[in-house]
């Protein structure tokens, strides 16, 4: 399993984002994963050489909350997740609306 | 002097040979290990398909009936995986690339007659193995009838 | 009368460009006030493919994200694949893995300094870098056949051994290299032409760099000493060599970094060379990955990240890569604000943008 993850559910994500912030962690990376029928969010902090991961598990049709007033260099993540996964996130600082890629197909990892 | 920096490299490659080779003119040079393109011995290939099954492009097409083993060598990455997985070891990388064409040509490589004869035999043989243990089996089975029925 | 403000389309085609990466630069008279990256023009979906193809073939896909790194996509994958089914490799595969990630570290470092020269206009810097790119290519097909794309790399270690005697062939060359390297690094770091490109040409504080983000050589300009070899993947734990950094944070000092770091690259292939063990290159694996993992790299361009979903099929559920440039891009666009027009595409460059595997 990976180490150092925390599960946490979607209504304590901002908290808990803002507590990774006054850490002083940087933003390493988001991506999703589909399990079943629903998505899991993996939020990859790090200090240096340290990592660490906060995971939350989303249904298809709940809204997100964007990470981008905390970290502003997240928009590419979210946009790219939005984009290939189809979940709505909410709040983005450089939404692309969906044309961060041009895909053929809407959501094609969804 | 900082200005002539690069001068002095300027000019003495000005007076070396080109750093390159005059591909067209001359032969290309290449490595021993170097990955070209695949070829087959087709007195050793017995046509079993691993190949086939190994390319993770399906480059290569196995017909058993018209026993032909054919590539298509601009689907191939030069992945080696083939080669590595040939139980008889036929298949071998060789050095050259590809030549360049101007359409996505194969290369149909035909069994040889060796090869053809050794499968045509093996053929037989299995076919022959096949009708004896038919055989073996009507006689059996009409053994053990004879046996339930001893009346008739 | 207040300057007008117009917005200037640059790229996706560009002649400096190598890869198609597009920004909406919002100027005022020549000075750039804020710079709007995006990509998705070569996005292929190669990480969906992992649904497709079983975990063994999936390597030769990995390795296709991208030319340059094509060698640290395979090994990140692969990494990723080891510690979830628990493989250790042999000491032999990881030293011969540690040689090839360098001498493809040597190449696309050589190769950036050549597309810097061209950016700024230095035609003949370009070819002479890369007739040193070129020997380095040589080397790499020596060892592995290919020139790019290896096809060396297997879950459980390599596919094919690299003789000793064809290593110790590549020792004058490393000697080559450096002395041409050495000649060029002249015309990069002190020639008054070049210097008036890059000096304080797009600068970023140390704590925008962190704040943002940032990866790899373009991180260490800016005087952040961190480097994921130190935490000893693959043979990095028995090599010695330094973390480069510089405390300029522009366009110089992204120079300087990838410059010294072409040279502890030559170093440690010397090490790997001399210390390399003799024993087996692979450990047979058994059944299928079962977890999820995720492998820290420093690739030539910075970290990336390889995370992996199994669950125990043959196919994988999830492989996700997060190239160094993606983390990059907020950062440029950061540095691209307050920048004259003209020296938009050397900033663009100073990141050594590889959209491609940005994009997947």
């Amino acid at each position: 399993m990976l180490e150092n993850t925390e599960e946490i559910e979607l209504i304590g994500l901002l908290n808990k984002i803002k507590e990774m912030k006054t850490d002083g962690s940087r933003i390493v990376q988001i991506c999703a994963t589909k399990i079943g029928s629903s998505y899991e969010l993996l939020y990859t902090f790090g200090i240096d050489y340290d990592i660490k991961h906060v995971k939350v598990k989303t249904e298809p049709g709940e809204h997100v909350p964007s990470i981008t007033d905390i970290f502003p260099a997240a928009y590419l993540y979210e946009n790219e997740i939005h984009d290939l996964f189809g979940i709505a996130i909410d709040g983005i600082n450089h939404d692309y609306k969906g044309k961060l890629y041009r895909t053929p197909v809407e959501a094609p990892f969804g | 002097m900082a200005f002539a920096n690069f001068t002095k490299t300027e000019l003495k490659n000005l007076f070396k040979k080109p750093a390159t080779e005059k591909y067209p003119e001359g032969p290309a040079t290449f490595k021993d290990a170097t990955r070209g393109h695949i070829a087959n011995n087709m007195d050793t290939c017995v046509l079993c398909s691993v190949c086939q099954m190994r390319c993770p492009t399906g480059a290569i097409t196995v017909d058993r009936k018209a026993q032909t083993w054919t590539i298509r060598p601009f689907s191939c990455i030069q992945c080696r995986r083939c080669v590595d997985n040939c139980p008889k070891k036929s298949l071998s990388m060789e050095i050259e690339y590809t030549k360049p064409d101007v359409e996505k040509s194969q290369m149909v490589f035909e069994l040889s007659e060796k090869q053809k004869a050794m499968l045509a035999e093996q053929a037989r043989q299995a076919a022959e193995r096949v009708a004896a243990a038919m055989e073996e089996r009507k006689k059996a089975a009409s053994a053990k009838q004879a046996k339930e029925d001893p009346k008739k | 009368m207040a300057a007008k403000r117009s917005v200037i389309p640059f790229g996706p085609q560009h002649p400096v460009l190598p890869e198609p990466i597009h920004i909406d630069l919002v100027t005022e008279d020549e000075k750039v006030i804020e710079a709007i990256p995006s990509i998705g023009f070569v996005h292929r979906g190669l990480e969906h493919l992992v649904t497709k193809k079983d975990f063994g073939e999936m390597v030769y896909v990995a390795e296709r994200i991208c030319g340059i790194c094509s060698f640290g996509h395979g090994y990140g994958y692969v990494d990723a694949i080891e510690h979830i089914m628990n493989i250790e490799p042999t000491n032999r595969a990881k030293y011969i893995r540690t040689l090839l990630f360098e001498l493809s570290r040597m190449h696309s470092h050589i190769l950036w300094l050549g597309l810097m020269a061209d950016a700024f206009g230095f035609e003949s810097l370009f070819m002479e870098t890369w007739k040193y790119r070129e020997k380095v290519l040589d080397m790499l097909e020596a060892a592995t056949g290919g020139r790019v794309i290896f096809s060396i790399m297997r879950i459980g270690g390599l596919r094919k051994d690299v003789p000793d005697e064809v290593l110790q062939g590549f020792l004058p060359g490393l000697d080559e290299i450096e002395e041409g390297i050495k000649a060029c690094e002249k015309a990069f770091l002190s020639d008054p032409a070049v210097l008036s490109r890059l000096k304080g040409v797009g600068y970023l504080s140390k704590e925008d760099a962190i704040d943002l983000g940032c990866e790899g050589p373009f991180l260490r300009a800016s005087g952040v000493a961190r480097d994921n070899r130190t935490s000893g993947y693959a043979a990095y734990g028995d090599m010695d060599f330094e973390v480069i950094t510089s405390d300029d944070g522009d366009s110089y000092g992204r120079c300087y970094v990838r410059i010294q770091e072409i040279y502890q690259s030559a170093g440690i292939v010397r090490q790997c060379i001399e210390k390399m063990p003799k024993e087996g290159i692979y450990v047979p694996i058994k059944g299928f990955p079962n977890g999820e993992y995720m492998t820290i790299i420093e690739q030539p361009r910075g970290g990336a990240c390889y995370y992996v979903h199994a669950s125990g099929k043959k196919f994988i559920e999830r492989m996700r890569v997060r190239t160094p440039t993606f983390a990059n891009i907020p950062a440029l666009a950061k540095t691209l604000q307050g920048c004259d027009v003209a020296d938009v595409p050397i900033l663009v460059v100073t990141i050594d943008p590889c959209i491609s595997c940005t994009e997947r």
